[in-house]
């Protein structure tokens, strides 16, 4: 028994954050949203990416971390990818490592049926040559037909029911749709009807079985994110009230905003080793992995929640501004505590595991 | 990251699981906060102790099974799941033993000890007086030097002693130097509670038993150690005169962080709640009482997997410190609701006297004693999150 990180993916995760804290500032960040004036600052016309922030992480070898070592990765697990992902939220990066790195890695080692195909993929990703985005169009999993930045991706990966499609951007019909975060420049795929055997990279049970693991892993993706993000906004909101005087004091002083924090802290602290689990879960295939992820998103959603909203209070007048940050960490908790699953949909489902409804 | 059992380990729960089931008494003990219940309770603890069930984790010699942090957890988890009793003796096993271990010369280790483990004594924990709650700093009970006499003079009270009339000793702070203020001139005392100058008075708690008592000194006098066995039965220090805030706070940050309240006895109550919640599906459970049994459920792991994470640290020497503060206020708050969530699932049958709603009263104590949670979440504020204190 050791619920813990090993040395080494501790060593990982602290030059990553480094590396992100470099590259993925809130100038970097502001300068990914389309519009300068939402984004309160940058000089707009951004398409939801942090290229400096992805292409450092290509290098390292991040995106690759799950690919096979025979396709070039580092063939390591959810386990070392998890946490470079709360990283990945710490920082708020809109890019799609989770996508590339966690889901459709997911979705290629199991396409068995057009294994040339997917090794060429799986390749690309290693060299930090593709992007990838998701959507679950329909199926068992909770609907989820944004994909952030879609037309700066190479491919996107469809789940349709017992098909799974992997279709260039430029090919599908693109509907632009204004999220509250404008770094993730979003876009609605509906049901595609002209999808065709072309682009399917698996079908029948093969198919359902890997979409079900790769909504898995997107859902634990944002659950991770989601952590960062929440521990970023406490971080932030820790600095101004120790820095900001009212009543000749610092109001970090007072007790009624040490509770606050303390809350969200609390939800926070308590929805990580969720989020480790389930990532040990699924690493290993066990097989209430599912369950494990649910619980994680579920909680990582609400505590995110709980953190942006004692952030905002205790921020007060500034932190309802677009020109002060935390806007650009607050937007995206809301869009990630909803996307893949929100708490309702994996509290259901854990419920229906325990009561057997 | 491996969160399976080793052999061993499990050759550990096996034993522990089958000890347990063969001996745990059926149909459940009463309450031992009662007197009568309170006798129960010894028997189980001698029996417990006969095994060296009692004390897993001390060392073979008081009494214990020299079991690892780990071991502990499985036991905890396994007495709990069989629905083992409360244990009586839990004041003095988990927060005055620490601090033994910790402070105790090998003399009082040795004398008081294997007398805990094996529940001949009985230990109550005297902290709170009736202006000294959440503000430990501000006892005022006292114990006056006599040099005459050689040894200590107690006066003063305490108070909200928990099962304080059914035990026969006392642990507490009392102030060694009269010139002294808060958190300074205290002394670490362990006292008897028969004879002169001791008065234990017991009074019903929230749930009607008479789990609570007021102890009045007046005069009662401790001997100096001179390190034999007759001398320590008639109480004794622990550490240094005028040292005993710093010793008692090694024993609060156990009573507060791992040792008081394993994860095991949260999820056997969460896996109750969901078998109370089973028998209503198709028979009126609503989707909105589901989903709040999934979260009960769900906050019940996370502190289960709170606390692996918390013994993966201490087992490679990392300190717990301020973090005990979320321990302490995530189990307590998270054994209230547990038991309101039941109390909801049976709508008007729940003021109807039974286990839920004994388990909901005793569980309601929970954010109030070791500190109340208001305290603890300043603790976590200022000393994990970083505000500033005033």
């Amino acid at each position: 028994m050791r619920f813990a990180l090993t040395e080494e993916q501790i060593e990982f995760r602290a030059v990553v954050r480094g590396l992100l804290a470099d590259t993925c500032g809130p100038d970097e960040l502001r300068a990914a949203w389309p519009d300068a004036e939402l984004a309160g600052g940058g000089p707009g016309g951004g398409n939801g990416r942090v290229p400096g922030a992805w292409s450092a992480l290509a290098e390292m070898g991040v995106l690759g971390i799950m690919v096979p070592e025979a396709n070039g990765g580092l063939e390591m697990t959810q386990e070392d990818l998890v946490p470079l992902l709360i990283e990945a939220g710490w920082a708020a990066l809109p890019d799609p490592v989770s996508a590339t790195a966690g889901v459709a890695v997911t979705l290629l080692a199991q396409a068995t049926d057009s294994e040339k195909r997917a090794g060429e993929l799986l390749a690309g990703i290693a060299a930090g040559e593709l992007s990838f985005g998701c959507a679950f169009l329909a199926g068992r999993v909770a609907t989820s037909n944004f994909v952030p930045a879609a037309t700066s991706l190479d491919q996107i990966l469809l789940c349709v029911n017992d098909q799974v499609h992997v279709v260039g951007p430029a090919s599908l019909p693109l509907e632009r749709v204004q999220s509250v975060d404008g770094a993730r420049d979003l876009f609605r795929i509906d049901l595609v009807d002209q999808l065709d055997n072309s682009t399917v990279l698996l079908t029948g049970e093969a198919a359902e079985s890997a979409t079900r693991s790769a909504f898995d892993f997107a859902a634990l993706g944002a659950a991770a994110e989601l952590i960062g993000l929440s521990r970023r906004m406490l971080e932030m909101t820790v600095l101004y009230a120790t820095e900001r005087k009212q009543f000749g004091v610092q109001i970090g002083s007072f007790q009624a905003v040490k509770h606050h924090l303390t809350n969200a802290s609390l939800a926070v602290e308590f929805a990580e080793p969720l989020v480790l689990r389930a990532a040990n879960s699924l690493a290993l295939g066990n097989p209430q992995a599912s369950v494990h992820v649910s619980m994680a998103k579920a909680k990582a959603s609400a505590a995110a929640k709980a953190a942006a909203a004692a952030s905002l209070q205790v921020h007060g007048a500034i932190g309802y501004t677009v020109e002060y940050d935390l806007h650009l960490y607050m937007k995206r908790s809301w869009a990630l505590a909803g996307e893949f699953g929100d708490v309702e949909f994996h509290r259901r489902r854990v419920s229906d595991e325990l009561l057997a409804i | 990251m491996d969160l399976t059992w080793s052999e061993s380990e499990e050759a550990f729960r096996t034993e522990a699981r089958s000890w347990l089931e063969s001996n745990v008494p059926t149909p459940a003990l009463p309450s031992g906060d009662t007197k009568e219940g309170f006798a129960l309770h010894l028997d189980w603890e001698h029996r417990l102790a006969a095994d060296n069930w009692s004390v897993v984790s001390w060392p073979k010699a008081f009494g214990g099974r020299d079991a690892s942090l780990w071991e502990w957890l499985i036991f905890e988890e396994e007495y709990y799941r069989v629905g083992g009793p409360q244990r009586v003796t839990q004041n003095g096993i988990f927060l005055l033993a620490p601090t033994i271990f910790e402070f105790g010369t090998p003399a009082q280790q040795e004398y008081y000890l294997p007398r805990m483990s094996s529940a001949v004594d009985l230990w109550c924990q005297g902290w709170s007086e009736p202006n000294a709650g959440s503000d430990l700093a501000a006892v005022r009970s006292k114990a006056t030097r006599d040099d005459a006499a050689g040894g200590w003079r107690l006066s003063g009270q305490k108070t909200w002693t928990t099962r304080g009339a059914f035990c026969n000793y006392l642990f507490g702070l009392f102030r060694t130097d009269p010139e002294s203020e808060r958190h300074k001139g205290m002394t670490y005392f362990m006292v008897p509670l028969e004879g002169d100058g001791v008065t234990v008075r017991g009074f019903g708690r929230l749930d009607g038993d008479e789990g609570f008592a007021e102890v009045f000194f007046d005069d009662l006098f401790i001997p100096d150690d001179d390190g034999t066995a007759a001398t320590m039965a008639r109480g004794g220090i622990l550490g240094e005169v005028n040292q005993g805030w710093g010793v008692a706070m090694a024993t609060t940050s156990s009573e507060r962080g791992l040792t008081l309240r394993s994860p095991g006895r949260f999820q056997a109550t969460a896996t109750r709640l969901v078998e109370l919640a089973r028998e209503q599906v198709g028979n009126g459970l609503s989707e909105q009482m589901a989903d709040a049994v999934a979260d009960a459920w769900m906050d019940a792991e996370a502190y289960s997997l709170f606390t692996l994470s918390d013994v993966s640290g201490v087992v490679e020497g990392k300190a717990m410190g301020a973090r005990s503060s979320y321990n302490k206020i995530f189990w307590s708050e998270l054994d209230v609701r547990l038991h309101e969530v039941a109390l909801d699932l049976l709508g008007p049958s729940a003021e109807l006297d039974g286990p839920w709603m004994k388990g909901y009263q005793f569980a309601l104590s929970g954010p109030i004693y070791a500190g109340t949670n208001e305290i603890q979440r300043n603790i976590v504020a200022e000393r994990v999150l970083g505000l500033p204190r005033k």
